[in-house]
């Protein structure tokens, strides 16, 4: 016997799995955030006085660079309740993907930070700025410029390793999809047509973080 | 009675610790070998040919590894073939593989200095002997560093064939983690093992991509 591929019954899901795209972004946006805190925080205590805390950030992103993120939420899954976060699947995934996020992050600002040359500043008070400008214009903007791409690339990369939270039941577009792949099993025909839903997200998010680029990162460089 | 985390569940571990390792390889052989092909199909100079394999590029890119791993999974299963779980799955990650590899390795060749290329044909090397012989020898010295860091990516990502159920090192942790309900336990000893395999490969990427970059700079 054949098998005779039948799509209407991803065409009948549709808004199920729209909506499941809107968990997946919100996840990811939130899990973003977290990971931004993250970062910044990370990037403090990383070039802070304490050798300890040095050692608990490096160790902190090595472990997380060097581990699946299925370990990782799983882990955390069963760690949060013990130090009494008794939270919902959903809540998990998005302090999982801050967590992992947040890994990659400290290195990423710390390397926008690290690209601001010290004599910039010095030029800008030459110059007669004063702080906040200095702050605005010589270290937040270039610094922002210079990780805009490794940052939205990991923005992206985040959204597509948010389907993995569908492990934990998160509410997300693979989680969305595994429910009716088990009420219609149609495997092959749902899961197709979601990875295309994936690659209509990425490319739509590459699109915009160019347009937003173009409009305020084109200016000349010298 | 629970059975608790003792030498026997540790050598269950182990086991799929081994799954995980030969997962890994048998992905990187294939996805080096299709991956090759993909490199020299993205930069052979022919307009619909590069744009074929950029789409293909960029769907692997676009896409979560899980949802590519379903497709294969399922889809090799509608052809009728009766694939064990270990060959479907490691296709799954070897046509993973070929699209990162491949354009890890567009980057590498098009990094390597345009008049190596001129030389060559000046002196009359032809396509194969030109590319065998002087562009791909430093194409893989520069690809070195971001190529050990798709294989860690490789080795992290096999965690995946644990939800379509193959029983590799994270679907053993599972699997043993709800047989002692010693969760923590069994998911940090996972997490250790991952970690011994995967973080000297990411160190000697790292220095090595140091080590490039300072021959740059000379």
């Amino acid at each position: 016997m054949g098998y005779t591929l039948d799509f209407s019954v991803v065409w009948h899901a549709m808004p199920a799995l729209l909506w499941g795209c809107v968990g997946t972004l919100s996840l990811a946006l939130a899990g973003m955030t977290l990971a931004m805190i993250i970062g910044v925080a990370g990037v403090a205590a990383r070039d802070s006085k304490a050798a300890w805390l040095r050692a608990l950030v490096i160790g902190f992103v090595e472990i997380v660079r060097n581990t699946p993120f299925l370990v990782q939420i799983f882990f955390l899954f069963f760690a949060l309740p013990l130090i009494g976060l008794k939270l919902n699947p959903t809540a998990t995934a998005i302090i999982a993907l801050g967590v992992n996020g947040g890994a990659y992050a400290i290195e990423i600002i710390r390397g926008g930070v690290q690209s601001i040359h010290k004599g910039q500043v010095e030029a800008g008070y030459a110059l007669g700025l004063h702080k906040g400008q200095v702050f605005r214009f010589i270290v937040l903007k270039p610094a922002l410029r210079a990780i805009y791409p490794s940052l939205t690339g990991q923005f992206i990369m985040l959204t597509l390793t948010s389907s993995i939270c569908s492990a934990v039941s998160a509410y997300e577009l693979t989680s969305v999809a595994q429910r009716i792949e088990s009420d219609t099993f149609r495997s092959f025909e749902v899961y197709f047509s979601v990875t295309f839903l994936y690659l209509a997200i990425s490319w739509m998010l590459m699109l915009g973080f160019a347009l937003v680029s173009h409009r305020f990162f084109s200016y000349p460089t010298r | 009675m629970t059975p608790h985390f003792g030498l026997p569940e540790f050598g269950f571990l182990l086991r799929g610790l081994q799954w995980t390792v030969l997962l890994t390889l048998v992905a990187f052989a294939g996805g080096c070998t299709a991956g090759l092909a993909v490199a020299l199909l993205r930069t052979c100079g022919h307009r619909s040919v590069e744009w074929i394999t950029r789409i293909y590029i960029g769907i692997f890119q676009g896409t979560p590894l899980l949802l590519q791993l379903f497709v294969v999974y399922y889809g090799l299963a509608l052809t009728g073939l009766k694939l064990d779980a270990f060959v479907a799955v490691a296709i799954g990650f070897t046509v993973n593989a070929s699209a990162f590899l491949g354009e890890i390795w567009r980057g590498a060749i098009q990094a390597v200095p345009r008049g190596q290329t001129e030389a060559a044909m000046a002196l009359g090397l032809h396509y194969s002997s030109r590319m065998r012989d002087i562009v791909l020898p430093q194409a893989i010295r520069i690809s070195l560093p971001a190529t050990i860091g798709y294989l860690v990516q490789l080795i992290k990502g096999t965690s995946l064939a644990a939800i379509v159920g193959f029983i590799e090192l994270a679907r053993a942790g599972q699997i043993v983690s709800n047989q002692t309900f010693q969760p923590l336990l069994v998911f940090g000893v996972v997490g250790a093992m991952y970690f011994i395999l995967c973080w000297p490969l990411s160190w000697w990427g790292s220095r090595m991509e140091a080590r490039l970059a300072m021959a740059g700079q000379r």
